[in-house]
């Protein structure tokens, strides 16, 4: 019953809000221009008819995101790690890391562009530089939440510092690691939309773009649809994957 | 869930690292303190090989930062603490294995697993040290429980099983604080049974703080009080009847409840 509650009410609440957008589109009731505000049938519409050119957009962007996430994961918990185990890194690097995230992606989003190209790379390079950050910090404050005495307990049973981190510290960090990733996930699209609209050729953010502009509203939604389901599967995939590792909880 | 407490000991011992013969704890003129802080000040302490000291005192007096100096976790800020023939803090930390009050049992592995880490430490196949730890989850009634996780385990379990897991250590001295403080009475009373019965069976030499001074005179053969911070030993005290079959008779005789008085008339003066 519980389960069935989890998925029936977001669905009911989804369903809903269609419905009203579908009712307040077509009834005219609120004198919605067809052309700025399409209805949701006009999307799915859109959707279907323009199904291969979205599909090929949706795969550029899906691989821009996956491989930025990995980057992201990657450099988030080399980090994370290397901060965790030393204290002057750590003092130097964690208010820099801090500050950094004050830097508006958008604005050196097109100077990254000029550096590194118009390929994949510089879009690999935003999308991790938004998507490190959550990752990183949630890691290094698992590492450091471990029991002071746990690592006593560990040290008079012969554990080297490197078998206490593997043993005790990374064990006890995953929950962390896994809650930085849920949220660098939700992120990760909207940085490929802004990684494209930076300088890209294809993808479903340079496909909103253009189709905005020449007020193609409906295909535009069909994309922005594509680009959050992109998003929630990343997301439900590493749900999966925490209930698969951490099992202790 | 009765555990049989009295009667192990049929299956070898697993011998301390020390072939079993016995390490004594000598502890000389120690000093320690947290910057201005004096915790500890001119204490002196003697525990002969396998032979079991309490340690009891008032809250916050020094006894966790006394055995952490013993287990070799810290350095003294004076004085001098010797194991055996080791005296440097990692000759400690090689002689000791240290229990801490909460069982700190890592909660993604196994019973046995826990049991097991101080083999799994020192390189030992993952194998061969569920093997061996599981010869001691029979021998001391715990055969059964070895795949559990510590979440689906009572309060005494986790605690016996966090025993095992300083007894595995196979390491001549045990430094055990405050083992049962999180126990309820009942549940303290059988492990105070059960770790009785352990030490039979498997001689070590054990320092244990606690705050419960009946436990201490009926686990050990001798009791320190120890004195308010700066913490020193106002009185030693032996116990009558340590580690006695009975432990309803030991401790309710008028000789242990004697002695227990002087040891909380002690405590009471140095507080």
């Amino acid at each position: 019953m519980e389960r069935v509650r989890r998925w029936a009410l977001p669905a009911l609440l989804l369903v809903a809000s269609i419905g009203a957008w579908q009712l307040a589109t077509s009834s005219g009731a609120l004198h919605l221009d067809p052309l700025l505000v399409p209805s949701p049938a006009e999307v799915a519409e859109a959707l279907w008819q323009n199904r291969s050119l979205l599909a090929e957009n949706a795969g550029v962007t899906l691989r821009e995101v996956l491989l930025g996430f990995a980057l992201a994961v990657a450099v988030g918990l080399a980090f994370a790690v290397v901060l965790h185990l030393s204290e002057a890194l750590r003092l130097a690097f964690y208010p820099v890391l801090v500050a950094s995230q004050t830097i508006p992606i958008v604005a050196i989003a097109p100077i990254l562009v000029v550096w590194f190209g118009y390929g994949i790379s510089p879009k690999l390079w935003i999308i991790a530089l938004i998507c490190f950050f959550p990752i990183t910090v949630n890691t290094l404050d698992g590492l450091r939440s471990v029991d002071s005495e746990a690592t006593k307990m560990m040290r008079t049973l012969d554990a080297s510092r490197t078998q206490i981190l593997i043993r005790v510290e990374v064990p006890s960090a995953l929950p962390y690691f896994f809650s930085g990733a849920k949220i660098a996930a939700a992120v990760a699209v909207i940085a490929a939309f802004i990684a494209e609209l930076a300088g890209g050729e294809s993808g479903l953010g340079v496909l909103i773009r253009q189709d905005t502009a020449v007020l193609e509203t409906a295909r535009a939604f069909a994309a922005i649809a594509l680009l959050s389901l992109i998003a929630i599967v990343l997301f439900a995939l590493i749900a999966l994957a925490e209930r698969r590792v951490v099992t202790w909880r | 869930m009765p555990v049989k407490a009295k009667g192990f000991g049929a299956v070898a011992a697993l011998p301390a690292s020390d072939g079993g013969a016995g390490v004594g704890v000598s502890v000389r003129g120690l000093g320690h303190s947290y910057g201005d802080l004096r915790t500890i000040e001119l204490l002196e302490l003697e525990v002969s090989a396998n032979g079991a000291l309490g340690l009891v005192g008032p809250s916050g007096c020094g006894k966790s930062t006394l055995l952490e100096l013993i287990a070799g976790l810290r350095e003294p800020t004076r004085g001098e603490i010797a194991l055996g023939d080791g005296a440097s803090a990692t000759a400690r930390l090689a002689r000791c294995a240290f229990m801490p009050q909460r069982d700190l049992l890592l909660p993604w592995l196994s019973a046995l697993d826990n049991a097991a880490l101080a083999l799994r430490n020192r390189g030992v196949r993952r194998g061969t040290a569920r093997r061996q730890a599981s010869e001691l989850f029979e021998r001391f009634g715990l055969g059964g429980f070895e795949r559990a996780r510590p979440a689906e385990l009572s309060g005494g379990m986790r605690q016996r099983i966090a025993f095992l897991r300083t007894l595995v250590a196979g390491k001549p001295v045990l430094a055990l604080d405050e083992p049962f403080a999180s126990l309820d009475a009942i549940t303290r009373a059988e492990m105070q049974d059960w770790l009785a019965a352990a030490l039979e069976a498997d001689p070590r030499t054990v320092v244990l703080v606690t705050h419960d001074v009946e436990e201490a005179l009926y686990l050990c053969d001798r009791v320190a009080v120890l004195s308010a911070r700066p913490a020193r030993v106002i009185e030693e005290l032996s116990a009558p009847f340590p580690r006695a079959a009975d432990r309803d008779e030991a401790v309710t005789d008028p000789e242990f409840v004697a002695v227990r008085e002087r040891a909380l008339h002690a405590l009471r003066e140095g507080s």
